[in-house]
Formats: structure tokens, C-alpha cells, sequence
């Protein structure tokens, strides 16, 4: 992409080193350890949530309540529904990969909001931390989708620390993405035109605006909540007066939205992985840039498809059926340029291929059974079943994390300035995809069977497919310790990492592992496009 | 990427991450039009409601209306857009290096602001007088009292959080008005001005809709 800079020599300090201490971490201004911050904090919240799933798949084991009561089982997937949303799959690849990258790979020394970008940490713990307190004071059984006039006039728990706790993260996600957007446009280095840049940019330019124009919604929306919840005047709630369809139009209208902030950085992940391990440019760039920009803008138009069953009028469910086929395309048209990326690429398998691959064939699958519930006969027939449950942690669980996972190892050497250890990597690859397929798979067919969602207890003849399942989840959960083991491991032990150890291109590569405080020793001119493998050939040492 | 930096006050405010003052100063623009981006769907998600329950209940929504003293909405709009106006000179006296007129301008729409606000907390104090507090001490005699207290749920709501985005507003007039007359801003540096009357307009603005939908709109009756 350019002309390759100067690598500093060894003693020079990089991010990690330039500035020891608690203070310097806390108070930094560095995107870098902004997006370490991050990267530690999201993690956390993840194995919280994980403890909830956990919990709820050993409930699910036989067919009464057993283990836990069926109030603590609402409980249990209400908390993981809003750890894993709020707290880890929207910030996850944005807050942490983004916010290191996107500056990076621009050519810029930082995002154009340094303090924004630690603010909105500090916001976003704020919110977490009022979150977990209310969970740790009783905790919330209505579901993470807080339908009305079950979480304002029955509910018996604390849905308003939850909803404030929520309410709070939402500014950290608008200023990352006020911020993302802002550096975009103003802070690319010279010659860094827009179709130059990596597909990484252009998917969190399109998450950037969803987080900025859906989060607004979602923030009134539950401030009314909160309203009807204290003063009991009917907002939402029919028996004061208030209309409970009009909060699931207001809440879908962020929450359908937010699904793609989850995996549309996931696709941005996946968009480099698939180039830089087939060793070709990507097929297709505009077009998988434009799918982008699209997801993001018919991502507005199609919420109303989670309420065909909430009586709204035909018309408008026919609408948003017709608008949630639509809004599939782009998504496909992605789905295919990768393939055809990979098609006669020079391709290695390390870690972040397995992982893209895996990502590449579970979104599909999540995908494609979107299409099913997108049809307005299907849906009717397994709304609120586990059917919808396995669709959409195909997408959120088999896409957006099996994405940040590859992503993680692809760019550990960056963060580190250490190679992971390669075998157990693979191995984790390997455990987390059959885990994550024998766990959501069965789900599926227990979905298209009956068997609805959100219940501790269930009738005998489901209970081979829940015992498969949560075998599934305990290999999941397994999978998911070996990196969070290895990774830390080798941030001590593991080999010094080249400034460009998988021959890649992408100006992150350009500077040392780990980088310098101001990312670039000099500012880098562009020459060429992205992922121009065949233009850098010699530069890069490829055969 | 070099550009000469002709002011010391450019020398002094340009942050490490930016190559030019130009830049900087399209970043901080762009920012705020974004963050107004933000603003509008905020008070969208209410303005919605707020229609789709008046479409809902006509008559308790007039009711409703019917209460709010014109007189004073009106008093209030003058003043928030006169507060504008300050606004707007205080930004071109900056521009053309009239720091002095600018700093006084600056304290005018503060004034202004506060103003309004004291206005504002007359009327509240009204609404409380006449036990029109939703949820807490609602009592009239009109037929449609449901609906109505609807329509003082958003109307608080609403004004409530219009009422903190002034109170913002004026706190940071203030503080760049002292940054001002500190000589922060120039002819050539006062994109932070620029930005905090953007944000005093956007907020000018939302209470012109507010005072369509909560004063005007229940007139006729």
C-alpha cells in the first residue's frame, strides 16, 4: 500500500512501554491501550454472561426445574441477554480491534478524539458497573428486550438500575461512534482516498452510523420505561392508557439495528483475514464496501419483522418481510466475494483463517434461516421458539465472536508484539466450532419441534436435544478458556513477533510490533489500493 | 501536510493528533453536526410518541394544551431566539477580531438563557399549583383526564429535557465567554465557538417544535 517505513530500532518505546504504571493506563489518551481497556473489560463481561448461559444449559438438562427455580431461570437468561448484548457483543470488536486499528490503518497517529475515546471507556464501565449492581441486588427477569407492561407494572425487580445501567453505555457506544466517523473522514493519511481504504474501514464507518443514530432511540425509549415504571402513568402500558405495541416498534427500532453493530465488525474482520490469508486482493471491493453502507441503512427499515406476531397490520408485515429479503443481499453478496477471494488463493491455515472460515460458514447458516423467519407463514409458526434463539446466536455467537476471536489472533502479534503459540490455537479453533455447532444446532430442530423459549421447564420428549446442547455448551465453554489461557500466556512467554509476520498488507503492518505511541515514525503516503498482494509481491517476500 | 501557523492562539490549541489547523477545525464541525445528528433522533423517539398518542386522543391532548399560557410560551420563544441572534453575533464578532463585543454577546445569551429558564420554572410552578403533576397529583375535571395526563407526561418529559440541554448550554456559554476574555479565541482560532452556537441553535430549534405541539396546537379550543 506503501513504501515500507524505517522499523525503529529495538530499544526505541512502544505503546506498552512508553509510560509505566496504573496512572498511565488510566488516564492514557492512547487509542491503543483505550482499545486494551476495552479488550479486558469486554472480556470480563463475557465470562460473565457465559456463567449465566452455563448455568441455564445445566437447568435445561432435565425436563422439571430442578436446579434452579423457574424465578431465578428468568433471571438467568434476562442477565445473559444484557451482559452479552450491552456489555460484550457491541463493544466488542468496535471498542476494542476498531479502536486500535481504524487509526492505524489509516495512517493517522490517533482517533480524532482522544479524551472522547477515554471518556467513553469510563462511561461504558459507569454503565456496567450500575448493571451488574442491580443484578447483584436481585437482578431482572423480563428479558433483555424489556417488553411493556410486564417490566412497568408487574415486574418485581430492579428493571430500572438495569435499564439505567444500559441507558449510560449507550452514550460510550455514541461517542466511539461520533468518534470512529469523525476520523474517517478528517484524519486519513495523504493519499488514503476512500476507495483505497481496507474493507475493515468501511464496515465500522457503517457501524459508526447505527451507533450514532439507533442508540438515541433505544436511550428515550428506555427513559420513558423508566418513567412509566416510577410515576405509573401509562406510556406503554394498555391498563393506564399507554400502547405496549408502540414500545416494541421503539425498542426494535435500535434493536434490530444493533444486531448488525454486532456483525457488521465482525464482517469487517472477516474481510481481512479472507485477503490476507489467500494472499489476493479481495473480489469485488466496491461492492462488498457499498454492502456495508447498505446493511447499515435497510437495517433501519426492517424491524418490524420481530413483531409480526404483535398484531400490526398486514400491510406492514408484508413490508417488512419484503425489506428483511432485501437487507439479505448485501449480506450475501459479501458471503460470495469472500469465497471467490479464496478461489485460487495461495491459502494457509493458521488460527484467524480457521476462525474466518468458520465465521463464513455459521453465518450462513444464521443467515439463511433469517430468510425463514423473514417469511411471514414460518415466522407465525416458531416465533419465541428456540428456532429464533439458534438463528440469531448463529449469527451473534457464529458470527460476531468466532470474528473477534480471529481477529484477536490475527492482530495479537500487532497488539503483543508476541506470536500466540499455533497448535493449541488451532485446537481452539477446532473446539469452539463444534462446540458452537453442537450447541445451537439441536436448538433448531427442538425450535421447529415446539419447544418455546425462555422456559425452565419442558415437557420429557425434548430432553435428548437440550442434553446434546448443553454438552455442547460445556466444549463451547472450553473452547473459549483456551485462548483467554494461551493468549495470556504468551503475552510473557511467547516468541517476539516480526513487525509483519503473516505477509500482509495494511499500514498496521508497516510499523513495529508492538507499535510506537504515535503509531508511524513518519506519516505514510498511500500509493496504492487495499490489499494490492500482487503490487507488493516483492515488498511483502511472497512466491 | 505542513501549513504556516500564523496565530499564537492556532500554536496553542492544536492538538497532537491533528497535522493542520484546518484540520482540526473541520474535525471539531463535523463532530458536532454528528453529535446533533444524535440530538435529533433522541427528541425524535419523542416527538413520535407525542404524535402517535395525539393522533390517539384528539380531545385530551387539546385539553391538555388548552392549560399551557400562550403568553408566556411566546414571551419564551422570543427570548430563546433573540438568544440566538446574540449567538450568531457573538461568533461573527469573534470572526472579524472584536473579541470585546464578543465576550459581552456571549454573556447576553447566557442571560437570555437564563431568562428563559426562569420562565420555564413559573409555569412548572403553575402546573404544580394546579395539581398537574402526572403520577403524583393529577386532578382535573375535563372528561378526558387519562388522556390528558398523557399529555403532561410528555410535556414535562419534553420541556424537562430541553430544560438540560439550556442548562448546559448556558453553563458552557459561560465558560467560553471567560475563555474569551482570557483571549483563548481569535480571528483566525474560534472553532469552539463555532461549534457551542451550532449546539445553542439545535437546541433554539427543538423548543420552537415544542412550542408548536404543546401551546399552539390546543389554541382553537
Amino acid at each position: 500500500m506503501s513504501t515500507l517505513v524505517k522499523i525503529p530500532a529495538a530499544e526505541t518505546p512502544n505503546y506498552l512501554t512508553e509510560g509505566r504504571g496504573i496512572r498511565s493506563w488510566l488516564l492514557t489518551t492512547d487509542h491503543k491501550r483505550i482499545a486494551l481497556l476495552y479488550l479486558a473489560s469486554v472480556t470480563v463481561f463475557f465470562f460473565i454472561g457465559g456463567i449465566f448461559a452455563l448455568l441455564m444449559r445445566l437447568e435445561l438438562v432435565t425436563p422439571a426445574s430442578d436446579l434452579v427455580s423457574p424465578h431465578t431461570y428468568n433471571e438467568l437468561f434476562s442477565m445473559h441477554g444484557i451482559i452479552m448484548v450491552w456489555f460484550f457483543l457491541i463493544p466488542s470488536i468496535p471498542n476494542t480491534l476498531g479502536n486500535f486499528l481504524i487509526p492505524m490503518m489509516i495512517g493517522a497517529k490517533d482517533l480524532a478524539y482522544p479524551k472522547i475515546n477515554l471518556a467513553s471507556w469510563y462511561v461504558f464501565m459507569l454503565g456496567g458497573t450500575i448493571t451488574l449492581y442491580s443484578m447483584f441486588r436481585g437482578g431482572v427477569d423480563t428479558g433483555w428486550t424489556f417488553y411493556t407492561p410486564f417490566s412497568t407494572i408487574y415486574s418485581n425487580t430492579y428493571v430500572v438500575g438495569a435499564a439505567l445501567g444500559i441507558f449510560v453505555s449507550g452514550f460510550a457506544s455514541i461517542m466511539t461512534g461520533l468518534n470512529f466517523i469523525v476520523t474517517i473522514h478528517n484524519m486519513r493519511a495523504p493519499g488514503m482516498t476512500w476507495f483505497r481504504l481496507p474493507l475493515f474501514i468501511w464496515s465500522h464507518y457503517a457501524t459508526s452510523i447505527i451507533f450514532v443514530l439507533a442508540t438515541p432511540v433505544l436511550a428515550v425509549t428506555l427513559l420513558m420505561v423508566a418513567v412509566e415504571r416510577i410515576f405509573q402513568v401509562g406510556i406503554f402500558s394498555s391498563e393506564l392508557g399507554g400502547d405496549p405495541v408502540l414500545f416494541q416498534h421503539m425498542f426494535w427500532f435500535y434493536s434490530h439495528p444493533a444486531v448488525y453493530i454486532m456483525v457488521l465488525p465482525g464482517m469487517a474482520v472477516v474481510s481481512e483475514l479472507v485477503a490476507a490469508f489467500s494472499r489476493k486482493t479481495i473480489f469485488g471491493y466496491t461492492f462488498v464496501a457499498f454492502a456495508s453502507v447498505s446493511i447499515a441503512v435497510i437495517g433501519f427499515l426492517v424491524w418490524g419483522h420481530h413483531m409480526f406476531v404483535a398484531g400490526t397490520s398486514i400491510y406492514a408485515a408484508m413490508y417488512f418481510s419484503l425489506l428483511s429479503y432485501v437487507v439479505a443481499v448485501p449480506s450475501a453478496i459479501k458471503v460470495f466475494n469472500w469465497t471467490a477471494t479464496v478461489y485460487k488463493g495461495s491459502i494457509s491455515w493458521d488460527t484467524p483463517m480457521l476462525y474466518a472460515i468458520g465465521f463464513i460458514g455459521l453465518f450462513t447458516i444464521g443467515g439463511m434461516t433469517g430468510l425463514f423467519l423473514a417469511a411471514l407463514g414460518i415466522d407465525v409458526h416458531v416465533t419465541d421458539t428456540y428456532f429464533v434463539v439458534a438463528h440469531f446466536h448463529y449469527i451473534m455467537v457464529g458470527g460476531t465472536i468466532m470474528a473477534f476471536l480471529g481477529g484477536i489472533h490475527y492482530w495479537w502479534p500487532k497488539i503483543s508484539g508476541r506470536m500466540y503459540p499455533e497448535g493449541i490455537s488451532k485446537l481452539s479453533a477446532l473446539t469452539v466450532f463444534l462446540g458452537f455447532n453442537l450447541t445451537f444446532f439441536p436448538q433448531f430442530v427442538l425450535g421447529y419441534l415446539g419447544m418455546p423459549r425462555r422456559y425452565a421447564a419442558y415437557p420429557p420428549e425434548f430432553q435428548s436435544l437440550h442434553v446434546l446442547s448443553t454438552a455442547g455448551a460445556t466444549i463451547l465453554g472450553a473452547g473459549y478458556l483456551m485462548p483467554l489461557i494461551y493468549l495470556f500466556w504468551s503475552w510473557h512467554y511467547g516468541p517476539p513477533a516480526p513487525p509483519n509476520p503473516w505477509r500482509a498488507t495494511g499500514l498496521e503492518w508497516q510499523t513495529s510490533s508492538p507499535p510506537p505511541k504515535q503509531n508511524f515514525e513518519i506519516t505514510p503516503v498511500v500509493t496504492r489500493k487495499a490489499y494490492d498482494y500482487e503490487g507488493m509481491k516483492d515488498e511483502l517476500g511472497l512466491v | 501536510m505542513s501549513s504556516a501557523l500564523s496565530s499564537t492562539a492556532q500554536k496553542l490549541m492544536l492538538r497532537e493528533q491533528y497535522g493542520t489547523p484546518e484540520q482540526q477545525r473541520e474535525t471539531v464541525t463535523l463532530g458536532m453536526w454528528i453529535f446533533l445528528a444524535t440530538e435529533v433522533m433522541f427528541f425524535g423517539g419523542l416527538f413520535m410518541a407525542f404524535a402517535v398518542y395525539r393522533m390517539r386522543f384528539p380531545q385530551g391532548f387539546d385539553e391538555g394544551s388548552a392549560d399551557m399560557s400562550i403568553v408566556l410560551g411566546s414571551i419564551n420563544t422570543a427570548v430563546l431566539i433573540a438568544s440566538s441572534f446574540a449567538m450568531a453575533l457573538a461568533i461573527h464578532s469573534a470572526a472579524t477580531g472584536k473579541q470585546y463585543r464578543s465576550v459581552w454577546l456571549l454573556l447576553t445569551t447566557a442571560f437570555l438563557g437564563v431568562a428563559f429558564l426562569a420562565i420555564k420554572f413559573t409555569e412548572y410552578y403553575q402546573h404544580y399549583e394546579a395539581h398537574k403533576v402526572p403520577g403524583i397529583w393529577f386532578e382535573t375535571s375535563k372528561p378526558e383526564a387519562g388522556a390528558m395526563q398523557l399529555f403532561y407526561v410528555f410535556y414535562f418529559a419534553m420541556t424537562g429535557l430541553h430544560a438540560l440541554h439550556m442548562t448546559i448550554g448556558i453553563t458552557l456559554v459561560i465558560i467560553y465567554a471567560l475563555r474569551a476574555a482570557a483571549g483563548s479565541f481569535d480571528s483566525e482560532y474560534h472553532t469552539p465557538l463555532e461549534a457551542l452556537g451550532l449546539y445553542w441553535h439545535f437546541v433554539d430549534i427543538v423548543w420552537v417544535f415544542l412550542f408548536a405541539i404543546f401551546y399552539i396546537s390546543g389554541l382553537h379550543t
